[in-house]
């Protein structure tokens, strides 16, 4: 038989090319003509439209999803993990004959239409490996490392951004482009894009491209985790879920939710069979539409209302908590800042805080413990990576250097890649730090008039010094403890001797090769 | 460009050590080497590899590998331990370890020169000829030969 495979794994240095040789050695000895594709690091030489069309069968050996799968709609599909293909190619390759003796006779002309381009084969079917089950915390992890890799340079550029806008424009400039009071001046917020430059300069325009850019962070991060599942298929319905998570104020959390379930609808759309005369039309039209409706039902319904009351009712509390210790409400705020970094709690906690500073009282010392609290996460994990630096990887390294200005400006966002990625570890230690600036800054008296610029409104804080006090001790607070909760199961390999090699095991054993 | 040296070769692995030690053994001689820049971020990322899922394979076989910024040339560190050292592969512990070290953007040739060592690995005589291979010279040239450098 003629056979197209695919090889690919997440690094594309080694298992990638061991399958392809496996498989290519393994056809050789059984007499079958093979064409592997290996998508890896080294580049790869696309399968030709011609081997493609002349195949009888494809091989998918592959942990990570399989760029272009829909060259192989109109052939069966043999797959599993990339191992597989190292370890058992033989059994592949009876399982693809065994796949090919199966189907039906065919119309040949049914593999290539008048303009060659490839059809849907109405014998398709696909035989998927029985057995092919990675773990689920290490799919889990492996989807949402996919989503926070393309998140991050969003994050990095929109973050920056700002910042660079504070350095330039002062940190007044977000309230005179949004509008909205900042220490005691009243501004209106720019109507038309197009007078950006003429009224607030290019420190404005800085400030626009980036906040505008901060709205894609959410749906990125749910458009890729979708995408790590069902590959293009997903981005569709993950992008439009996450943008909703948005909406209705869910934040990453809401959007990690969006992504995942993006993913598996369309993964169970896929599952159901359906007509051949519906079935060319199922990856543009069918199944982009019933999940992307799916989704949005949930994300509205489903996700949006709870959120709302949640939101409600935490406010409702926050106002009873005013009148007690400054201290509790200080160190409640930082807590809340820290959960999920732009997303509801955080936006009650930090609204609670603006609407204090512009209320009858004209309270500035919420507003304060609010800043200082916000601006913890980024710092903590950058100094994490810096002083436990093998606990990260390289990507979380580079985005650690980002996250000291994002951080410094009250960017509490540049901490959402670090979250996203491990949330269980990264969140609580993040809002230890923040109650801790929180509550510090609270019991100091420290007081912010202006409602955001981090770091560069240090001339209009008062008590600054007690100030920059909450915010180191929060961040060395947070740093020790998600340099602690990293090495909890994840010891450094440098110097364990028995507990990293144990630790992963569910990881580890997670694959059935 | 060559991917390996004597330097880079360890036959005789300590025994009773698990695949964390064992990474680190053979990280080290990468970064005296100068090949690795910076050992313990390179063995993050090799952990990170590895959490993802398992490298070790059928035939007693373990390749923790990284694409690392800490990387300067492609490059790889062989270890033979006659215990065998758990790389999670179904049929017990490699005694054939290769530490791969991939440089991060780096252009094809460093990734094809590691492709080749990959697929060399599926090949029993290559294999076979580093298990008896009688010193750590020896050892790298097979491996040299093997990817055609």
């Amino acid at each position: 038989m003629r056979i197209v495979a695919v090889t690919a794994c997440p690094t594309g240095i080694a298992h990638t090319y061991m399958a392809a040789e496996s498989l290519e050695v393994a056809a050789k000895a059984a007499g079958h003509e093979i064409t592997v594709e290996t998508q890896g690091s080294a580049g790869s030489t696309p399968l030709s439209a011609e081997e493609l069309a002349q195949a009888d069968v494809a091989i998918l050996a592959a942990d990570i999803g399989v760029k272009g799968r829909e060259r192989f709609a109109h052939l069966p599909i043999v797959e599993g993990p990339v191992k597989r293909g190292i370890n058992d190619a033989a059994g592949m390759l009876a399982e693809a004959q065994a796949a090919v003796d199966a189907k039906p006779a065919e119309d040949p002309a049914a593999k290539l239409d008048t303009t060659g381009k490839l059809q849907a084969n109405p014998a398709m079917s696909s035989v998927v490996a029985p057995g092919y089950k990675p773990g689920k915390g290490a799919m889990l992890r492996q989807w949402l490392m996919t989503g926070v890799s393309y998140m991050i340079p969003f994050v990095a550029a929109s973050g920056l951004l700002i910042a660079i806008a504070f350095l330039i424009g002062g940190p007044e400039i977000a309230t005179k482009v949004n509008g909205g009071a900042f220490d005691g001046q009243t501004y209106k917020p720019i109507a038309d894009l197009s007078d950006i430059w003429g009224q607030v300069g290019i420190a404005g325009v800085l400030f626009k491209i980036g906040n505008l850019g901060f709205t894609l962070i959410v749906p990125v991060l749910a458009g890729f985790i979708a995408y790590g599942m069902a590959d293009r298929q997903g981005l569709a319905p993950g992008l439009i879920g996450g943008l909703l998570a948005d909406s209705v104020k869910a934040g990453f959390l809401g959007g990690i939710i969006a992504g995942l379930l993006a993913g598996a609808i369309v993964l169970a759309i896929n599952r159901v069979p359906v007509h051949k005369n519906v079935r060319g039309i199922m990856p543009t039209v069918v199944t982009p539409l019933v999940s992307t409706l799916i989704v949005g039902v949930v994300m509205i319904a489903v996700v949006g209302s709870p959120v709302a009351s949640l939101m409600g009712s935490i406010n409702g509390w926050l106002e009873d908590l005013n009148g007690s210790s400054a201290w509790i409400l200080g160190g409640v705020l930082g807590l809340m800042m820290a959960f999920d970094m732009g997303g509801p709690v955080n936006k009650v906690a930090y609204s609670f805080g603006a609407l204090t500073l512009a209320g009858p009282t004209g309270n500035q010392e919420v507003m304060g413990a609010i800043i200082a609290a916000g601006m913890t996460p980024p710092l903590a994990l950058a100094l994490s990576t810096v002083v436990a630096k093998k606990l990260w990887t390289t990507e979380e390294r580079e985005a650690g250097k980002a996250a000291w200005l994002l951080g410094a400006s009250f960017i509490t966002e540049g901490a959402i890649p670090f979250a996203a990625a491990d949330p269980l570890r990264v969140i609580p230690s993040l809002m230890a730090g923040s109650a801790t600036a929180g509550a510090l800054s609270m019991a100091l008296n420290a007081s912010s008039p202006a409602p955001h610029g981090g770091i560069w409104i240090i001339a209009l804080v008062g008590s600054p010094g007690l100030w920059l006090l909450s915010i180191v001790a929060g961040t060395v607070v947070s740093a020790v403890c998600v340099s602690f909760a990293k090495t909890v199961r994840r010891a450094p390999a440098a110097t364990a001797t028995s507990s990293a090699g144990a630790a992963p095991t569910t990881l580890t054993t997670a694959v059935q090769g | 460009m060559t991917i390996t040296t004597a330097d880079l070769v360890e036959l005789e692995l300590p025994a009773g050590i698990d695949r964390a030690r064992a990474t680190a053994i053979l990280a080290e001689r990468l970064a005296a080497s100068g090949r690795v820049t910076d050992r313990d971020g390179f063995l993050a990322d090799v952990r990170a590899r590895e959490e993802q899922m398992a490298t070790g394979l059928d035939g007693g076989i373990g390749i923790p590998h990284a694409r690392s910024a800490h990387v300067a040339e492609a490059s790889v560190a062989f270890g033979r331990s006659a215990d065998g050292v758990d790389f999670g592969a179904e049929d017990g512990p490699a005694t054939l370890i290769f530490l791969i070290a991939a440089p991060d953007g780096a252009g094809a040739d460093h990734m094809k020169i590691l492709g080749a060592l990959a697929r060399k690995l599926i090949h029993a005589e290559f294999k076979d000829g580093l298990r008896g291979a009688p010193d750590a010279a020896a050892a790298a040239t097979i491996i040299n030969e093997g990817v055609g450098a």
